[in-house]
């Protein structure tokens, strides 16, 4: 629902790099995304296709690498996924865990001519 | 040609909450995030602290909505300075609404700024504000296995309020299995047991405040 905001944080930080560079057009901007961020990847691609009419990213592809919902229990260091399991740690079975990744949204590069 | 960014999205955001955090500082006011899902009882628990806390400290709201201003009117029947944000769909209170709603508001009246999110377990847990504290509320009818659901929600905040405990003998509520799967998440978090209708646990609810203030 906030992918409108969102798209146009993600424009503002591909311009200006690209304009950094010197470039005459973006081509394609690969971003990562956290599984738990709850933002809609097409919905991204439509309003990115919408704010970036008129700007040197018109018509960039947009491809998303996804980072998985991961776990670090706190008792014995055990990095796991979030799965039908829940929280148990898979190693010990505490029930006390921090989220390390799921939850993140940036631009990793751009490729730009 | 590559050219490496690894810049993250949300740092606009990041920016004018930090600004807006300078800003609530230079007036010595504390900011409390209030977040629950629709119906969980933010403006009740509003109103309950404004009553708790009339003569000891002075408290001002900030109502997040989508629309109307019914929140609002009710705080302001109570005498103290509130705006309300119509965020026109916007499912969650971004650093820039408040930024601009701060600029009009009286912080000179004001030690304590309650800031009621928009309902949702999801955006606002994402979106930093500036504020000091986060408190969350749950209430029993939504279930002891909201933890499981909206995880970054409940790891995040710095108190959860379980309300509507008036209700506990007539649902299937386990607060040992809650307070275990909010614990498991957030080990540091402080957990008040309330009632907004009976006033149960509201004491230590508002002693809790004067002391955040305190500090």
């Amino acid at each position: 629902m906030h992918e409108l905001c969102l798209t146009e944080g993600l424009l503002r930080v591909v311009l200006e790099h690209a304009e950094s560079a010197q470039a005459r057009c973006v081509s394609h901007i690969n971003l990562v995304m956290g599984e738990m961020s709850g933002i809609v990847c097409d919905s991204v691609q439509f309003c990115f296709d919408l704010l970036s009419k008129d700007t040197i990213a018109d018509g960039a592809k947009l491809s998303f690498r996804f980072e998985p919902m991961e776990v670090s229990c706190r008792m014995c260091g055990t990095i796991f996924p979030l799965n039908q399991s829940g929280w148990d740690c898979p190693s010990c079975h505490e029930w006390d865990a921090q989220i390390v990744s799921g939850h993140e949204f940036y631009v990793e590069s751009i490729e730009v001519d | 040609m590559e050219i490496k960014v690894v810049r993250d999205i949300m740092s606009a955001n990041d920016k004018i909450a930090a600004r807006n955090r300078e800003y609530l500082d230079s007036n010595a006011v504390l900011a409390l995030n209030l977040m629950s899902s629709p119906g969980a009882g933010k403006t009740s628990l509003v109103l309950r602290t404004v009553e708790g806390l009339r003569g000891k400290m002075r408290v001002g709201v900030i109502e997040g909505d989508i629309a109307s201003r019914v929140d609002a009117d009710r705080i302001a029947k109570e005498g103290v300075p509130v705006v309300q944000i119509n965020t026109g769909g916007a499912c969650h209170l971004d650093a820039n609404m408040l930024n601009t709603t701060l600029a009009d508001f009286p912080l000179m009246d004001v030690e304590l700024l309650i800031i009621e999110n928009v309902g949702n377990l999801v955006c606002p847990a994402e979106f930093a504000l500036g504020e000091h504290k986060k408190a969350m509320i749950l209430s029993l009818p939504e279930g002891d296995d909201k933890p499981l659901k909206y995880p970054l929600m409940f790891a995040t905040t710095d108190v959860v309020v379980v309300n509507k405990m008036d209700l506990a003998p007539l649902l299937d509520f386990s607060i040992d299995s809650f307070v275990k799967r909010v614990r498991g998440l957030n080990p540091n978090v402080i957990i008040f047991k309330i009632s907004c209708k009976t006033g149960e646990g509201l004491d230590e609810w508002i002693s809790w405040m004067l002391k955040v203030r305190r500090v």
